[in-house]
Protein backbone atom coordinates (compact mmCIF):
# COMPACT_ATOMS: atom_id res chain seq x y z
CA UNK A 1 0.00 0.00 0.00
CA UNK A 2 1.23 3.46 -0.86
CA UNK A 3 1.56 6.37 1.51
CA UNK A 4 -1.57 7.39 3.36
CA UNK A 5 -2.71 10.45 5.28
CA UNK A 6 -0.12 12.82 3.93
CA UNK A 7 0.47 14.52 6.24
CA UNK A 8 -1.47 13.52 9.33
CA UNK A 9 -2.10 16.39 11.70
CA UNK A 10 -2.88 16.64 15.38
CA UNK A 11 -6.23 18.12 16.31
CA UNK A 12 -4.47 21.30 17.43
CA UNK A 13 -2.68 21.59 14.12
CA UNK A 14 -5.93 20.97 12.29
CA UNK A 15 -7.40 24.10 13.82
CA UNK A 16 -4.55 26.36 12.74
CA UNK A 17 -4.37 24.66 9.35
CA UNK A 18 -8.06 25.26 8.75
CA UNK A 19 -7.64 28.96 9.55
CA UNK A 20 -4.67 29.23 7.19
CA UNK A 21 -6.60 27.48 4.43
CA UNK A 22 -9.58 29.79 4.96
CA UNK A 23 -7.16 32.65 4.30
CA UNK A 24 -5.96 30.92 1.13
CA UNK A 25 -9.57 30.41 0.00
CA UNK A 26 -10.47 34.01 0.59
CA UNK A 27 -7.39 35.23 -1.24
CA UNK A 28 -8.39 33.11 -4.26
CA UNK A 29 -11.90 34.54 -4.24
CA UNK A 30 -10.70 38.10 -3.76
CA UNK A 31 -8.17 37.85 -6.59
CA UNK A 32 -10.71 36.22 -8.93
CA UNK A 33 -13.37 38.74 -7.98
CA UNK A 34 -15.93 35.97 -7.62
CA UNK A 35 -16.48 32.66 -5.87
CA UNK A 36 -18.20 31.19 -2.85
CA UNK A 37 -16.68 32.06 0.54
CA UNK A 38 -19.62 31.08 2.79
CA UNK A 39 -19.61 27.36 1.97
CA UNK A 40 -15.83 27.23 1.65
CA UNK A 41 -15.57 28.34 5.26
CA UNK A 42 -18.37 26.13 6.60
CA UNK A 43 -16.87 22.99 5.03
CA UNK A 44 -13.25 23.73 5.89
CA UNK A 45 -13.00 21.90 9.22
CA UNK A 46 -14.67 18.84 7.73
CA UNK A 47 -12.22 18.81 4.81
CA UNK A 48 -9.21 19.27 7.06
CA UNK A 49 -10.35 16.40 9.29
CA UNK A 50 -10.86 14.19 6.25
CA UNK A 51 -7.63 14.97 4.42
CA UNK A 52 -5.35 15.03 7.45
CA UNK A 53 -6.99 12.40 9.61
CA UNK A 54 -9.21 10.00 7.69
CA UNK A 55 -8.56 9.62 3.97
CA UNK A 56 -6.01 7.23 2.50
CA UNK A 57 -4.46 8.74 -0.61
CA UNK A 58 -1.23 9.36 -2.42
CA UNK A 59 -1.09 12.92 -3.67
CA UNK A 60 1.78 12.04 -6.01
CA UNK A 61 -0.45 9.40 -7.61
CA UNK A 62 -3.97 10.83 -7.67
CA UNK A 63 -5.30 7.82 -9.61
CA UNK A 64 -4.07 5.25 -7.09
CA UNK A 65 -6.84 2.63 -7.41
CA UNK A 66 -6.96 1.92 -3.68
CA UNK A 67 -7.38 5.57 -2.68
CA UNK A 68 -10.36 6.57 -0.61
CA UNK A 69 -12.66 8.70 -2.70
CA UNK A 70 -13.72 12.15 -1.63
CA UNK A 71 -16.43 13.65 -3.81
CA UNK A 72 -17.32 17.31 -3.44
CA UNK A 73 -20.92 17.40 -4.55
CA UNK A 74 -21.38 21.06 -3.58
CA UNK A 75 -18.85 22.01 -6.22
CA UNK A 76 -19.29 25.76 -5.80
CA UNK A 77 -17.36 25.47 -2.52
CA UNK A 78 -14.26 24.79 -4.61
CA UNK A 79 -11.96 27.46 -3.10
CA UNK A 80 -11.93 25.68 0.25
CA UNK A 81 -11.43 22.35 -1.51
CA UNK A 82 -8.54 23.60 -3.65
CA UNK A 83 -6.77 25.11 -0.66
CA UNK A 84 -6.96 21.72 1.07
CA UNK A 85 -5.79 19.82 -2.03
CA UNK A 86 -2.77 22.11 -2.34
CA UNK A 87 -1.95 21.62 1.34
CA UNK A 88 -2.32 17.85 0.87
CA UNK A 89 0.26 17.98 -1.91
CA UNK A 90 -1.82 17.44 -5.05
CA UNK A 91 -0.40 20.61 -6.64
CA UNK A 92 1.70 23.59 -5.70
CA UNK A 93 0.13 26.28 -3.56
CA UNK A 94 1.13 28.85 -6.19
CA UNK A 95 -1.42 27.21 -8.46
CA UNK A 96 -4.19 28.70 -6.32
CA UNK A 97 -3.62 31.93 -8.26
CA UNK A 98 -5.09 30.23 -11.35
CA UNK A 99 -8.54 29.93 -9.76
CA UNK A 100 -11.19 31.04 -12.29
CA UNK A 101 -8.50 32.28 -14.69
CA UNK A 102 -8.45 31.51 -18.43
CA UNK A 103 -6.59 28.25 -19.05
CA UNK A 104 -6.11 27.88 -15.30
CA UNK A 105 -5.98 24.53 -13.55
CA UNK A 106 -8.61 25.49 -10.98
CA UNK A 107 -12.06 25.83 -12.52
CA UNK A 108 -14.84 27.88 -10.94
CA UNK A 109 -16.57 24.68 -9.99
CA UNK A 110 -14.40 21.64 -9.29
CA UNK A 111 -13.56 19.62 -12.42
CA UNK A 112 -11.42 16.45 -12.62
CA UNK A 113 -8.80 18.26 -14.71
CA UNK A 114 -7.49 19.30 -11.28
CA UNK A 115 -5.41 16.59 -9.56
CA UNK A 116 -7.34 15.22 -6.59
CA UNK A 117 -10.76 16.17 -7.95
CA UNK A 118 -12.87 13.09 -8.68
CA UNK A 119 -16.03 14.59 -10.19
CA UNK A 120 -17.14 17.41 -12.43
CA UNK A 121 -19.49 19.64 -10.47
CA UNK A 122 -21.53 22.79 -10.48
CA UNK A 123 -24.98 21.33 -10.96
CA UNK A 124 -26.32 20.31 -7.59
CA UNK A 125 -27.56 16.90 -6.54
CA UNK A 126 -25.20 14.70 -8.54
CA UNK A 127 -22.44 13.78 -6.12
CA UNK A 128 -24.18 11.08 -4.14
CA UNK A 129 -25.04 9.11 -7.29
CA UNK A 130 -21.46 9.47 -8.52
CA UNK A 131 -20.15 8.38 -5.13
CA UNK A 132 -22.42 5.33 -5.22
CA UNK A 133 -20.88 4.41 -8.57
CA UNK A 134 -17.42 4.40 -6.98
CA UNK A 135 -18.75 2.46 -4.00
CA UNK A 136 -20.24 -0.24 -6.23
CA UNK A 137 -17.03 -0.39 -8.28
CA UNK A 138 -15.06 -1.10 -5.09
CA UNK A 139 -17.29 -4.09 -4.45
CA UNK A 140 -16.98 -5.34 -8.03
CA UNK A 141 -13.18 -5.04 -7.91
CA UNK A 142 -12.77 -6.41 -4.38
CA UNK A 143 -11.15 -3.19 -3.18
CA UNK A 144 -11.38 -1.82 0.33
CA UNK A 145 -11.52 1.90 -0.31
CA UNK A 146 -14.19 4.05 1.31
CA UNK A 147 -16.21 6.71 -0.46
CA UNK A 148 -17.12 10.06 1.09
CA UNK A 149 -19.47 12.59 -0.47
CA UNK A 150 -19.87 16.11 0.90
CA UNK A 151 -23.32 17.54 0.25
CA UNK A 152 -24.71 20.98 0.86
CA UNK A 153 -27.83 21.19 2.95
CA UNK A 154 -29.67 23.24 0.35
CA UNK A 155 -28.49 20.65 -2.15
CA UNK A 156 -30.62 18.07 -0.36
CA UNK A 157 -33.61 19.76 -1.98
CA UNK A 158 -32.55 18.11 -5.25
CA UNK A 159 -34.58 14.99 -6.05
CA UNK A 160 -31.55 13.07 -7.29
CA UNK A 161 -30.10 13.08 -3.77
CA UNK A 162 -33.04 11.00 -2.62
CA UNK A 163 -32.95 8.73 -5.67
CA UNK A 164 -29.34 8.05 -4.78
CA UNK A 165 -30.09 7.65 -1.07
CA UNK A 166 -32.82 5.08 -1.78
CA UNK A 167 -30.60 3.12 -4.15
CA UNK A 168 -27.49 3.19 -1.92
CA UNK A 169 -29.47 1.52 0.83
CA UNK A 170 -31.05 -0.94 -1.61
CA UNK A 171 -27.67 -1.90 -3.04
CA UNK A 172 -26.14 -2.07 0.45
CA UNK A 173 -23.33 0.37 -0.17
CA UNK A 174 -21.70 -0.14 3.21
CA UNK A 175 -18.52 1.65 2.12
CA UNK A 176 -20.35 4.94 1.48
CA UNK A 177 -20.48 7.92 3.85
CA UNK A 178 -22.36 11.12 3.04
CA UNK A 179 -21.63 14.29 4.98
CA UNK A 180 -24.13 17.13 5.00
CA UNK A 181 -22.63 20.57 5.55
CA UNK A 182 -25.61 21.80 7.55
CA UNK A 183 -24.92 25.52 7.53
CA UNK A 184 -28.61 26.42 7.17
CA UNK A 185 -28.07 28.93 4.37
CA UNK A 186 -28.39 28.43 0.63
CA UNK A 187 -27.98 30.74 -2.35
CA UNK A 188 -30.79 33.18 -1.70
CA UNK A 189 -31.75 32.80 1.94
CA UNK A 190 -31.90 30.54 4.98
CA UNK A 191 -32.83 26.96 4.06
CA UNK A 192 -35.88 27.11 6.31
CA UNK A 193 -37.20 30.03 4.27
CA UNK A 194 -36.55 28.41 0.89
CA UNK A 195 -37.64 24.81 1.54
CA UNK A 196 -38.00 22.98 4.81
CA UNK A 197 -35.35 20.27 5.25
CA UNK A 198 -36.31 19.08 8.71
CA UNK A 199 -36.69 16.50 9.99
CA UNK A 200 -33.51 15.89 8.00
CA UNK A 201 -32.14 13.05 10.12
CA UNK A 202 -35.47 11.22 10.05
CA UNK A 203 -35.60 11.57 6.30
CA UNK A 204 -32.20 9.93 5.85
CA UNK A 205 -33.11 7.27 8.40
CA UNK A 206 -36.34 6.52 6.56
CA UNK A 207 -34.32 5.99 3.40
CA UNK A 208 -32.32 3.28 5.14
CA UNK A 209 -29.22 5.18 6.26
CA UNK A 210 -27.35 5.20 9.57
CA UNK A 211 -27.45 8.78 10.80
CA UNK A 212 -24.80 10.55 12.86
CA UNK A 213 -24.46 14.12 14.07
CA UNK A 214 -21.48 16.23 14.98
CA UNK A 215 -20.29 19.77 15.43
CA UNK A 216 -18.78 20.43 12.01
CA UNK A 217 -16.15 22.76 13.42
CA UNK A 218 -14.70 20.54 16.19
CA UNK A 219 -12.05 18.35 14.60
CA UNK A 220 -12.00 15.75 17.35
CA UNK A 221 -15.77 15.35 17.07
CA UNK A 222 -15.65 15.18 13.28
CA UNK A 223 -12.95 12.50 13.36
CA UNK A 224 -14.73 10.47 15.99
CA UNK A 225 -18.06 10.65 14.18
CA UNK A 226 -16.61 9.79 10.78
CA UNK A 227 -14.86 6.75 12.27
CA UNK A 228 -18.15 5.56 13.68
CA UNK A 229 -19.95 6.26 10.41
CA UNK A 230 -17.39 4.24 8.47
CA UNK A 231 -18.13 1.11 10.48
CA UNK A 232 -21.26 0.22 8.54
CA UNK A 233 -22.81 2.24 5.78
CA UNK A 234 -24.48 3.74 4.06
CA UNK A 235 -24.08 6.38 6.73
CA UNK A 236 -24.72 10.07 6.77
CA UNK A 237 -23.06 12.56 9.08
CA UNK A 238 -25.10 15.70 9.56
CA UNK A 239 -22.42 18.22 10.48
CA UNK A 240 -23.75 21.37 12.09
CA UNK A 241 -21.75 24.22 10.70
CA UNK A 242 -21.78 27.99 10.41
CA UNK A 243 -21.85 29.54 6.96
CA UNK A 244 -18.89 31.87 6.63
CA UNK A 245 -17.26 30.37 9.74
CA UNK A 246 -14.29 32.36 11.02
CA UNK A 247 -15.19 35.85 9.84
CA UNK A 248 -17.68 37.65 12.05
CA UNK A 249 -19.47 39.60 9.35
CA UNK A 250 -19.67 36.61 7.02
CA UNK A 251 -20.92 34.17 9.64
CA UNK A 252 -24.55 33.21 9.21
CA UNK A 253 -24.88 35.85 6.50
CA UNK A 254 -26.65 34.72 3.28
CA UNK A 255 -24.99 37.65 1.51
CA UNK A 256 -21.67 35.79 1.43
CA UNK A 257 -22.88 32.55 -0.13
CA UNK A 258 -21.53 33.52 -3.51
CA UNK A 259 -19.79 36.84 -3.65
CA UNK A 260 -16.25 38.07 -3.26
CA UNK A 261 -15.36 40.52 -0.47
CA UNK A 262 -14.53 44.12 -1.39
CA UNK A 263 -11.04 45.35 -0.43
CA UNK A 264 -12.10 46.59 3.01
CA UNK A 265 -13.98 43.40 3.77
CA UNK A 266 -11.03 41.38 2.54
CA UNK A 267 -8.58 43.13 4.83
CA UNK A 268 -10.90 42.83 7.81
CA UNK A 269 -11.53 39.14 7.10
CA UNK A 270 -7.85 38.30 6.78
CA UNK A 271 -7.27 40.07 10.05
CA UNK A 272 -9.90 37.99 11.83
CA UNK A 273 -8.63 34.75 10.27
CA UNK A 274 -5.09 35.53 11.42
CA UNK A 275 -6.02 35.66 15.07
CA UNK B 1 -41.75 -0.47 -54.97
CA UNK B 2 -40.97 -2.33 -51.76
CA UNK B 3 -38.41 -5.09 -51.42
CA UNK B 4 -39.39 -7.89 -49.08
CA UNK B 5 -36.85 -8.14 -46.29
CA UNK B 6 -36.49 -10.22 -43.18
CA UNK B 7 -37.56 -8.40 -40.02
CA UNK B 8 -35.57 -8.39 -36.78
CA UNK B 9 -35.73 -6.42 -33.53
CA UNK B 10 -32.55 -4.40 -32.91
CA UNK B 11 -33.23 -4.25 -29.17
CA UNK B 12 -33.24 -8.04 -28.92
CA UNK B 13 -30.00 -8.14 -30.89
CA UNK B 14 -28.57 -5.60 -28.43
CA UNK B 15 -29.37 -7.81 -25.46
CA UNK B 16 -27.90 -10.89 -27.12
CA UNK B 17 -24.78 -9.08 -28.35
CA UNK B 18 -24.06 -7.78 -24.86
CA UNK B 19 -24.08 -11.32 -23.52
CA UNK B 20 -21.43 -12.38 -26.01
CA UNK B 21 -19.10 -9.61 -24.79
CA UNK B 22 -19.24 -10.42 -21.09
CA UNK B 23 -16.03 -12.43 -20.97
CA UNK B 24 -13.98 -10.29 -23.33
CA UNK B 25 -14.93 -7.20 -21.36
CA UNK B 26 -14.87 -8.07 -17.65
CA UNK B 27 -15.38 -4.38 -16.81
CA UNK B 28 -18.77 -4.14 -18.52
CA UNK B 29 -21.58 -3.57 -16.05
CA UNK B 30 -25.20 -2.97 -17.02
CA UNK B 31 -27.54 -0.47 -15.39
CA UNK B 32 -31.27 -0.48 -15.92
CA UNK B 33 -34.36 1.37 -14.82
CA UNK B 34 -37.21 -1.11 -14.46
CA UNK B 35 -37.58 -1.56 -18.22
CA UNK B 36 -35.09 -4.36 -18.50
CA UNK B 37 -37.28 -6.88 -20.26
CA UNK B 38 -38.25 -4.28 -22.85
CA UNK B 39 -34.64 -3.26 -23.44
CA UNK B 40 -33.56 -6.92 -23.38
CA UNK B 41 -30.87 -6.39 -20.75
CA UNK B 42 -32.82 -8.83 -18.58
CA UNK B 43 -30.79 -11.46 -20.45
CA UNK B 44 -27.66 -9.99 -18.86
CA UNK B 45 -29.38 -9.43 -15.52
CA UNK B 46 -30.27 -13.09 -15.28
CA UNK B 47 -26.86 -14.35 -16.35
CA UNK B 48 -24.59 -11.80 -14.60
CA UNK B 49 -26.55 -10.58 -11.57
CA UNK B 50 -23.39 -9.31 -9.86
CA UNK B 51 -22.65 -7.07 -12.84
CA UNK B 52 -26.16 -5.68 -13.10
CA UNK B 53 -27.81 -2.88 -11.12
CA UNK B 54 -31.45 -1.87 -11.24
CA UNK B 55 -32.35 1.59 -10.02
CA UNK B 56 -36.00 1.75 -10.85
CA UNK B 57 -37.25 4.66 -12.94
CA UNK B 58 -34.76 7.16 -11.48
CA UNK B 59 -32.79 8.14 -14.56
CA UNK B 60 -30.83 11.02 -13.05
CA UNK B 61 -29.42 8.63 -10.48
CA UNK B 62 -28.77 5.88 -13.04
CA UNK B 63 -26.65 8.21 -15.13
CA UNK B 64 -24.87 9.59 -12.07
CA UNK B 65 -23.99 6.13 -10.79
CA UNK B 66 -22.82 5.14 -14.28
CA UNK B 67 -20.47 8.12 -14.29
CA UNK B 68 -18.99 7.06 -10.95
CA UNK B 69 -18.54 3.48 -12.15
CA UNK B 70 -16.85 4.72 -15.31
CA UNK B 71 -14.54 6.99 -13.32
CA UNK B 72 -13.55 3.90 -11.33
CA UNK B 73 -12.66 2.02 -14.52
CA UNK B 74 -15.87 0.17 -15.30
CA UNK B 75 -17.62 0.19 -18.69
CA UNK B 76 -21.24 0.92 -17.80
CA UNK B 77 -23.97 0.20 -20.34
CA UNK B 78 -27.07 2.18 -19.38
CA UNK B 79 -30.31 1.08 -20.99
CA UNK B 80 -33.80 2.40 -20.80
CA UNK B 81 -36.28 3.99 -23.20
CA UNK B 82 -34.91 6.83 -25.28
CA UNK B 83 -37.29 9.44 -23.88
CA UNK B 84 -36.28 8.59 -20.32
CA UNK B 85 -32.58 8.04 -20.97
CA UNK B 86 -31.85 11.28 -22.81
CA UNK B 87 -34.36 13.93 -21.76
CA UNK B 88 -34.76 13.22 -18.07
CA UNK B 89 -31.05 13.01 -17.15
CA UNK B 90 -29.78 15.48 -19.77
CA UNK B 91 -27.99 17.54 -17.13
CA UNK B 92 -26.25 14.49 -15.68
CA UNK B 93 -25.23 13.38 -19.19
CA UNK B 94 -23.81 16.85 -19.77
CA UNK B 95 -22.02 17.53 -16.49
CA UNK B 96 -21.01 14.08 -15.29
CA UNK B 97 -20.34 12.28 -18.58
CA UNK B 98 -19.83 14.60 -21.55
CA UNK B 99 -17.73 17.30 -19.89
CA UNK B 100 -15.19 14.89 -18.36
CA UNK B 101 -15.68 12.48 -21.33
CA UNK B 102 -16.31 9.39 -19.22
CA UNK B 103 -16.58 5.92 -20.70
CA UNK B 104 -20.35 5.40 -20.45
CA UNK B 105 -22.45 3.70 -23.13
CA UNK B 106 -26.06 4.85 -23.29
CA UNK B 107 -28.04 2.37 -25.38
CA UNK B 108 -31.66 3.41 -25.55
CA UNK B 109 -34.55 1.55 -27.10
CA UNK B 110 -38.03 2.75 -28.08
CA UNK B 111 -36.64 5.75 -29.94
CA UNK B 112 -38.61 7.57 -32.62
CA UNK B 113 -42.34 7.09 -33.22
CA UNK B 114 -42.33 3.33 -33.73
CA UNK B 115 -43.60 3.22 -30.14
CA UNK B 116 -46.86 4.00 -31.96
CA UNK B 117 -49.85 3.50 -29.73
CA UNK B 118 -48.10 4.68 -26.56
CA UNK B 119 -48.44 8.16 -27.95
CA UNK B 120 -46.80 11.52 -27.84
CA UNK B 121 -44.92 11.31 -24.55
CA UNK B 122 -43.44 7.95 -25.58
CA UNK B 123 -42.34 9.21 -29.00
CA UNK B 124 -38.67 10.09 -28.76
CA UNK B 125 -38.24 12.60 -31.57
CA UNK B 126 -35.79 14.98 -29.90
CA UNK B 127 -33.11 12.57 -28.67
CA UNK B 128 -30.70 12.96 -31.58
CA UNK B 129 -30.81 16.71 -31.15
CA UNK B 130 -30.13 16.42 -27.43
CA UNK B 131 -27.32 13.92 -27.79
CA UNK B 132 -25.66 15.67 -30.76
CA UNK B 133 -25.53 18.78 -28.58
CA UNK B 134 -23.17 17.06 -26.13
CA UNK B 135 -19.66 17.49 -27.54
CA UNK B 136 -18.04 14.30 -26.22
CA UNK B 137 -20.77 11.88 -27.23
CA UNK B 138 -20.59 9.73 -30.32
CA UNK B 139 -24.14 9.27 -31.61
CA UNK B 140 -25.06 6.14 -33.55
CA UNK B 141 -28.40 5.13 -35.11
CA UNK B 142 -28.13 1.59 -36.46
CA UNK B 143 -30.16 0.87 -39.57
CA UNK B 144 -31.03 -2.69 -38.62
CA UNK B 145 -30.31 -5.60 -36.36
CA UNK B 146 -26.98 -6.46 -38.00
CA UNK B 147 -25.71 -2.93 -37.61
CA UNK B 148 -26.93 -2.86 -34.02
CA UNK B 149 -24.64 -5.77 -33.22
CA UNK B 150 -21.67 -4.04 -34.85
CA UNK B 151 -22.42 -0.68 -33.23
CA UNK B 152 -22.67 -2.15 -29.75
CA UNK B 153 -19.35 -3.92 -30.20
CA UNK B 154 -17.76 -0.72 -31.50
CA UNK B 155 -19.15 1.21 -28.55
CA UNK B 156 -17.50 -1.17 -26.10
CA UNK B 157 -14.22 -1.15 -28.00
CA UNK B 158 -13.65 2.60 -27.95
CA UNK B 159 -13.06 4.79 -24.91
CA UNK B 160 -15.54 7.58 -24.33
CA UNK B 161 -19.25 8.22 -24.23
CA UNK B 162 -21.50 6.72 -26.91
CA UNK B 163 -25.24 6.99 -27.49
CA UNK B 164 -26.89 4.20 -29.48
CA UNK B 165 -30.46 4.79 -30.67
CA UNK B 166 -32.70 1.77 -31.18
CA UNK B 167 -36.41 1.40 -32.00
CA UNK B 168 -39.00 -0.76 -30.29
CA UNK B 169 -40.32 -2.35 -33.44
CA UNK B 170 -38.74 -5.03 -35.53
CA UNK B 171 -37.22 -3.38 -38.60
CA UNK B 172 -36.20 -4.65 -42.04
CA UNK B 173 -32.74 -6.17 -42.26
CA UNK B 174 -30.72 -4.31 -44.86
CA UNK B 175 -27.22 -5.58 -44.15
CA UNK B 176 -25.75 -8.99 -44.77
CA UNK B 177 -23.88 -10.86 -42.08
CA UNK B 178 -20.50 -9.86 -43.51
CA UNK B 179 -21.33 -6.17 -43.07
CA UNK B 180 -18.38 -4.12 -41.84
CA UNK B 181 -19.26 -1.19 -39.60
CA UNK B 182 -16.87 1.69 -39.07
CA UNK B 183 -18.01 4.14 -36.43
CA UNK B 184 -17.97 7.62 -37.93
CA UNK B 185 -17.68 6.33 -41.53
CA UNK B 186 -20.80 6.62 -43.68
CA UNK B 187 -22.05 3.43 -45.30
CA UNK B 188 -22.86 3.90 -49.00
CA UNK B 189 -25.46 1.31 -49.86
CA UNK B 190 -26.09 2.25 -53.47
CA UNK B 191 -24.12 4.35 -55.96
CA UNK B 192 -25.81 7.12 -57.90
CA UNK B 193 -25.11 10.53 -59.43
CA UNK B 194 -28.50 12.24 -59.81
CA UNK B 195 -29.47 12.75 -56.19
CA UNK B 196 -28.32 11.51 -52.78
CA UNK B 197 -30.63 10.07 -50.18
CA UNK B 198 -28.99 10.18 -46.78
CA UNK B 199 -30.94 8.21 -44.21
CA UNK B 200 -30.64 6.85 -40.68
CA UNK B 201 -32.26 4.08 -38.71
CA UNK B 202 -35.71 2.98 -39.77
CA UNK B 203 -35.61 5.15 -42.91
CA UNK B 204 -32.64 3.35 -44.49
CA UNK B 205 -34.76 0.50 -45.89
CA UNK B 206 -37.38 2.92 -47.28
CA UNK B 207 -34.52 4.94 -48.79
CA UNK B 208 -33.36 1.86 -50.69
CA UNK B 209 -36.91 1.23 -51.86
CA UNK B 210 -37.25 4.84 -52.97
CA UNK B 211 -33.99 4.54 -54.92
CA UNK B 212 -35.32 1.46 -56.68
CA UNK B 213 -38.50 3.31 -57.62
CA UNK B 214 -36.47 6.27 -58.89
CA UNK B 215 -34.30 3.91 -60.97
CA UNK B 216 -37.39 2.83 -62.88
CA UNK B 217 -37.73 6.51 -63.84
CA UNK B 218 -34.08 6.56 -64.97
CA UNK B 219 -33.00 8.51 -61.89
CA UNK B 220 -29.91 7.14 -60.19
CA UNK B 221 -30.07 7.87 -56.49
CA UNK B 222 -27.10 7.38 -54.20
CA UNK B 223 -28.16 5.94 -50.84
CA UNK B 224 -26.04 6.67 -47.80
CA UNK B 225 -26.63 5.26 -44.35
CA UNK B 226 -25.23 7.96 -42.06
CA UNK B 227 -25.38 5.76 -38.97
CA UNK B 228 -23.03 8.03 -37.02
CA UNK B 229 -24.27 11.61 -36.65
CA UNK B 230 -21.51 12.60 -34.25
CA UNK B 231 -18.85 12.69 -35.42
CA UNK B 232 -20.47 12.92 -38.85
CA UNK B 233 -18.63 11.71 -41.95
CA UNK B 234 -18.08 15.13 -43.48
CA UNK B 235 -16.24 13.76 -46.50
CA UNK B 236 -19.14 11.51 -47.51
CA UNK B 237 -21.66 14.33 -47.14
CA UNK B 238 -19.56 16.78 -49.13
CA UNK B 239 -18.93 14.18 -51.85
CA UNK B 240 -22.67 13.51 -52.06
CA UNK B 241 -23.36 17.22 -52.46
CA UNK B 242 -20.60 17.76 -55.00
CA UNK B 243 -21.22 14.66 -57.07
CA UNK B 244 -25.03 14.53 -57.09
CA UNK B 245 -25.98 18.19 -56.57
CA UNK B 246 -29.07 17.50 -54.46
CA UNK B 247 -29.76 15.73 -51.17
CA UNK B 248 -32.74 14.20 -49.42
CA UNK B 249 -32.34 13.46 -45.73
CA UNK B 250 -34.64 10.89 -44.12
CA UNK B 251 -34.98 10.28 -40.40
CA UNK B 252 -37.55 9.22 -37.84
CA UNK B 253 -36.88 12.32 -35.72
CA UNK B 254 -37.97 15.92 -35.42
CA UNK B 255 -36.70 18.00 -38.34
CA UNK B 256 -34.65 20.16 -35.97
CA UNK B 257 -31.33 19.01 -34.61
CA UNK B 258 -30.98 15.55 -36.15
CA UNK B 259 -29.75 14.20 -39.48
CA UNK B 260 -31.19 17.01 -41.60
CA UNK B 261 -29.53 19.66 -39.45
CA UNK B 262 -26.19 17.83 -39.51
CA UNK B 263 -26.21 17.45 -43.31
CA UNK B 264 -27.39 21.03 -43.85
CA UNK B 265 -24.66 22.30 -41.56
CA UNK B 266 -21.93 20.42 -43.41
CA UNK B 267 -23.14 21.35 -46.90
CA UNK B 268 -23.69 25.00 -45.97
CA UNK B 269 -20.05 25.24 -44.98
CA UNK B 270 -18.51 23.19 -47.77
CA UNK B 271 -20.82 22.78 -50.77
CA UNK B 272 -24.33 24.26 -50.64
CA UNK B 273 -26.91 22.29 -52.62
CA UNK B 274 -30.72 21.98 -52.42
CA UNK B 275 -31.87 19.72 -49.59
CA UNK B 276 -35.27 18.26 -48.81
CA UNK B 277 -35.80 16.82 -45.35
CA UNK B 278 -38.07 13.87 -44.71
CA UNK B 279 -38.60 14.14 -40.98
CA UNK B 280 -41.24 14.85 -38.38
CA UNK B 281 -42.60 18.38 -38.38
CA UNK B 282 -43.93 18.17 -34.86
CA UNK B 283 -45.61 15.81 -32.44
CA UNK B 284 -47.87 13.05 -33.65
CA UNK B 285 -50.42 11.18 -31.57
CA UNK B 286 -51.17 7.54 -30.84
CA UNK B 287 -51.63 5.01 -33.59
CA UNK B 288 -50.20 1.82 -35.04
CA UNK B 289 -46.49 2.40 -35.67
CA UNK B 290 -46.40 2.11 -39.43
CA UNK B 291 -49.66 4.07 -39.80
CA UNK B 292 -47.93 6.91 -37.99
CA UNK B 293 -44.93 6.60 -40.29
CA UNK B 294 -47.25 6.85 -43.32
CA UNK B 295 -49.23 9.72 -41.83
CA UNK B 296 -46.01 11.66 -41.41
CA UNK B 297 -44.56 10.82 -44.80
CA UNK B 298 -41.79 8.65 -43.38
CA UNK B 299 -42.07 6.12 -46.19
CA UNK B 300 -40.40 5.11 -49.44
CA UNK B 301 -43.05 7.10 -51.30
CA UNK B 302 -42.36 10.14 -49.15
CA UNK B 303 -38.64 9.90 -49.85
CA UNK B 304 -39.27 9.39 -53.58
CA UNK B 305 -41.43 12.52 -53.69
CA UNK B 306 -38.79 14.49 -51.84
CA UNK B 307 -36.17 13.28 -54.31
CA UNK B 308 -38.20 14.46 -57.30
CA UNK B 309 -38.78 17.76 -55.53
CA UNK B 310 -35.11 18.35 -54.74
CA UNK B 311 -34.03 17.38 -58.26
CA UNK B 312 -36.42 20.04 -59.61
CA UNK B 313 -34.57 22.58 -57.50
CA UNK B 314 -31.16 21.75 -58.97
CA UNK B 315 -29.72 24.78 -60.75
CA UNK B 316 -27.78 22.96 -63.43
Amino acid sequence: MAAVNQPALSVDDMRSTAQALRRDSLEMIFRAGSGHPGGSFSEMDILVALYFGILRYDAANPGWPERDRFILSKGHASPGFYAVLARAGYFDRAELASFRQTDGLLQGHAHPMTPGVEMNSGSLGMGLSFALGHALAARLDGRNYRVFALLGDGECQEGEIWEAAMSAAHHQANNLVAIVDRNRIQNDRFTDEVMTLEPLADRWRDFGWNVFHCDGHQHAAILDTLRQAMQSGPSVVIADTVKGKGVSFMENNPGFHGRAPNPDEYAAALDELAR
Amino acid sequence: MTTTRAMAAPRETYGRTLLTMAEDYPDIVVLGGDLNVSTFVHLWRDQYPDRFFDFGPAEQNIVGVAAGLAAAGKIPFVSTFSVFGTGRPYDQLRVLISQPSLNVKLVCTHAGILTGEDGMSAHSIEDLSLMCSLPSFRVVTPADSVETDRAVRAAAAIHGPVYVRLPRAATPVVHTDDYRFDLGQADTLRPGADVSIIAVGSLVAPALDAAAALASQSINARVINLHTLAPADTDAIVAAARETGAIVTAEEHYVHGGLGSVVAGVTARHCPVPIEMVALRGYTGSGPAYELMAKNGLTAAGIEQAALQVISRKTT
